[in-house]
């Protein structure tokens, strides 16, 4: 009996260190830990990098960001306002339960839900509507051609474990009580959340179930990935450098040189969708932070252009950020649907040339204004706006700098509290529509027009070339997407500075797609 | 005693209200949680809802005065952040900084009270010398710089010991200890290390001057000339009555060792309270970081009661001065 209990204790440590042999575990760190395990709550890049590898969307990502066939496995727009989603058969979530349409219905209720953050990816969704187990009508309020495009942000949850755990909206914060998705989750995706210790660490298990496993491309072998935040630049950097962790997804630029000579490092480098700007007050009479009283020099173009030719983006690409930037004078990457090679070209840098302008205008001994700058947002933004202030001062625009933390910046500029202010921009939507909407458009029209237009910029044309883009589709829609691109060089509303590049550093034996979302797909790594 | 004890506790009240509306007050400037709360995409209906369901649309001392009303039991609500109870989250973390300001504090005292008098004693030593330049480093050198020039040297050289965060934990109840795993251990001693420095040097400065002091006094010359064997004069009597001061010291740098481990928690990763203010700092949670302002305050009330009660150990005079009273 004994030595049978023997022989049978020594086959299971045998059998666990074979285990332990296959298991390909990935160390992974960035500075900013996920808030939240809701998939609906918080729309912001470290929650979604962790839980898009838990949950599944209607539609997928390749590692170029096009669609791809995710839990639906084709969809189609039945009627201008009616898209059909085929849903995939066979898929259970991770606590058992089956996937249908059921789920696809209350999951896109759920991201309706004031209390969601996600309501940009559904703005246009009037409701979903269950044709049979596998099929999905979704009713739009206007005709809307990147529906798909927005969805594969829209995560599927299971109605009848949320309905379980309580949890049929996104955590209310007047709430007392925390709800069951803040720590937990029940998705279809390739890893299953295995551990949750907010701030400490988030560990997640391989899912062999899952049904992307048997599709072509999906070639990972990572079995665990353990996620730790590591705020500080320097230890972040040095845990690779001393191999306690395997990927960082986000090194400091200063860190690069050093992070390419390391042995068994190396750094994937790839751009980034997000576009930094310098935004102008343009709808005030007079400036709040200028020594110009009675009149609004923003509003020429011609001392808008001025400042244009005053910037170096060179020297800004070249020292400030080391060469990880893709210097651009258009709104957006050329990943995004909409983009023209012939509207990203920059008014050239000329000194002379702006201080020309600017006497035209009436300002041959310049003026005085306050540039309002985050300096924890953006790679490098407070010393850009450094550069800029210097840049502006040397063409007689005496520039006073205002960089603050990402809070009480975001609180200001949202106030419009500001006269001239640095903004980066993603677009998670990967169309033009997304910038062009929250960035361009006259406050105050249909919801989601100009939010994030602090500059007060309004212009009847770009509002109708907007509206096209919202409504129409094919060329037709390409062609106004084409035309707002010119009128925004015309007009200079901003000044586009450049597109942010995110290098990742990983140990050598790591291989997987660079994502320019910011996003790693874990189910493409493969370690060697 | 006890009357004692109560007023103490009764002059604590104004200190933790007074601390409460600054903290409170202070709020107001460090960002809207509202734009952090909402993101990048929203309405300005969806605003005006969060601000009304915030009450950040009521009157500062409504705000205020239901903020201390359910303070006062223990009601921090939920974090903006995090979306979980602010009381837990904080009791979740302060093990692991209780953890470390006690290895830090008893690394400063066990090490920096025997340099202090070793260097009072001998003071023209070699070894003197050496204590009184490396304690200079100590002082002088910032806290995150100690921090990552160790990680540099004993993680990325030498490879010995973990660069960040706790290791492996036990939990003992509510309370999470690395003090039982092995990694655990490991992982204390590069951020005790740089959270003690600068204690271990101020203390051993403290102990050297006021052993200097002491040692010129009559009643240790009298003890010499009673034929007391050194070891009685120097830790019987010198150092016994160099205490009081040191004593003081210590009991606040303690406080100041809970409060202050922010930098080093950062440095290092340490999931304690430190960092969880840090980052609450940063997405303008203000349940959290009111919560934590409240918590440090206490334990600098508490730290000082307490060293107020050790005086009476330490200090007979103290103690019969007291008895002198009560018999009057």
């Amino acid at each position: 009996m004994r030595s049978w209990m023997r022989a049978a204790t020594l086959a299971a440590l045998l059998g666990a260190m074979a285990a332990a042999a296959e298991a390909r575990t990935v160390r992974w760190a960035a500075s900013g830990d996920p808030n939240t395990m809701d998939p609906h709550s918080q729309n912001v890049g470290t929650v979604t990098m962790v839980l898009q590898q838990v949950y599944d969307a209607l539609v997928a990502r390749n590692p170029d960001l096009s669609p791809a066939p995710g839990l639906a496995t084709a969809w189609e727009q039945h009627e201008p306002t009616r898209w059909r989603f085929t849903l995939r058969p066979g898929v259970r979530f991770h606590e058992g339960e089956a996937f249908t349409a059921e789920d696809v219905v209350f999951s896109i209720e759920r991201a309706l839900q004031p209390t969601s953050n996600f309501g940009i990816f559904v703005d246009t969704i009037e409701r979903a509507e269950k044709v049979d187990d596998l099929t999905v009508d979704i009713v739009t309020k206007v005709p809307d051609p990147i529906l798909p495009n927005k969805l594969a942000s829209v995560f599927m949850m299971s109605r009848s474990w949320a309905e379980r755990h309580n949890a049929t909206r996104p955590q209310n914060t007047r709430q007392r009580e925390e709800m069951h998705t803040v720590r937990s989750a029940n998705g279809t995706g390739a890893y299953r959340l295995a551990l949750r210790e907010p701030d400490v660490r988030t560990v997640l298990a391989r899912n062999p179930d899952w049904w992307g496993w048997r599709e072509e491309g999906n070639r990972g072998n990572v079995t665990e990935i353990v996620f730790r935040p590591i705020a500080s630049d320097a230890t972040r950097i040095a845990a690779l450098l001393s191999g306690e962790v395997d990927f960082v997804l986000d090194p400091p630029l200063q860190d690069l040189a050093r992070l390419r000579n390391a042995p068994n490092v190396k750094v994937l480098e790839g751009p980034e969708i997000r576009t930094l700007y310098i935004v102008f007050d343009v709808g005030r009479d007079e400036l709040l932070y200028s020594d110009v009283k009675g009149r609004n020099p923003f509003r020429d173009l011609r001392v808008r252009q001025a400042l244009y030719h005053a910037i170096d983006i060179q020297a800004i690409h070249r020292a400030t950020m080391r060469g990880q930037s893709v210097p651009t004078g258009t709104l957006f990457p050329e990943q995004v649907n909409g983009y023209v090679k012939e509207e990203d070209v920059r008014l050239p840098f000329d000194a002379a040339r702006a201080r020309a302008l600017l006497a035209e205008a009436g300002y041959p001994n310049g003026f005085s204004v306050t540039l309002d700058c985050p300096n924890n947002r953006y790679i490098n933004d407070e010393q850009i706006c450094q550069n800029i202030a210097a840049m502006w001062s040397r063409v007689g625009v005496r520039t006073a700098l205002k960089a603050q933390p990402l809070g009480p910046f975001f609180a200001q500029i949202q106030r419009a509290d500001t006269s001239v202010y640095l903004l980066g921009w993603g677009v998670p939507t990967l169309d033009a529509l997304y910038s062009f909407q929250s960035l361009l458009a006259t406050r105050g029209g249909q919801p989601g027009d100009g939010i994030w237009n602090f500059g007060g910029y309004s212009n009847p044309r770009m509002d109708a070339l907007i509206g096209r883009m919202k409504t129409e589709s094919g060329e037709a829609r390409q062609a106004a997407i084409r035309e707002a691109l010119r009128l925004y060089r015309e007009d200079v509303p901003h000044i586009p500075l450049h597109h942010q590049m995110i290098p990742w550093a990983m140990r050598a034996n790591i291989s997987m797609p660079h994502m320019a979302n910011n996003q790693p797909f874990f189910r493409w790594a493969v370690v060697e | 005693m006890f009357a004692f004890i109560l007023s103490r506790i009764l002059q604590a009240l104004p200190v933790m209200l007074t601390v409460a509306l600054i903290s409170f007050a202070m709020f107001a400037y460090v960002g809207d949680p509202v734009a952090i709360m909402l993101g990048q995409d929203f309405t300005e209906a969806q605003r005006d809802a969060l601000v009304r369901e915030l009450g950040l649309d009521q009157p500062f001392f409504v705000q205020f005065a239901k903020f201390v009303v359910n303070a006062a039991q223990g009601e921090f609500g939920l974090s903006y952040r995090l979306s979980r109870p602010v009381a837990e989250l904080i009791a979740e973390r302060a093990p692991a900084t209780l953890e470390l300001a006690f290895c830090a504090a008893a690394l400063a005292l066990l090490v920096g009270v025997p340099m202090g008098v070793y260097t009072g004693l001998y003071r023209n030593s070699w070894l003197s010398r050496f204590f009184l330049t490396f304690s200079l480093i100590g002082v002088s050198l910032p806290t995150f710089l100690i921090g990552i020039l160790l990680i540099l040297i004993f993680s990325v050289w030498l490879g010995w010991l973990p660069s960040f965060g706790r290791g492996d934990v036990v939990q003992l109840g509510w309370w999470s200890t690395g003090f039982l795993t092995w990694s655990g251990i490991r992982a204390l001693i590069l951020p005790s290390i740089t959270l003690g420095l600068f204690q271990l040097t101020l203390i051993m400065r403290l102990v050297r001057a006021e052993m200097l002091e002491v040692l010129r006094t009559d009643y240790i010359k009298f003890a010499r000339a009673r034929g007391l064997p050194n070891r009685a004069v120097h830790f019987g009597h010198a150092l016994k009555n160099t205490l009081v001061p040191v004593i003081t010291i210590a009991g606040l740098q303690l406080g100041a060792i809970i409060a202050f481990a922010i930098v080093t928690e950062t440095v290092f990763q340490w999931p304690g309270m430190g960092l969880l203010f840090i980052q609450s700092v940063n997405a303008a949670d203000i349940p959290v970081m009111a919560a934590y302002l409240l918590l440090i305050a206490l334990v600098f009330v508490v730290i000082n009661l307490v060293v107020d009660l050790l005086y009476y150990a330490v200090d007979p005079r103290l103690r019969v001065e007291r008895g002198a009273v009560r018999g009057a």
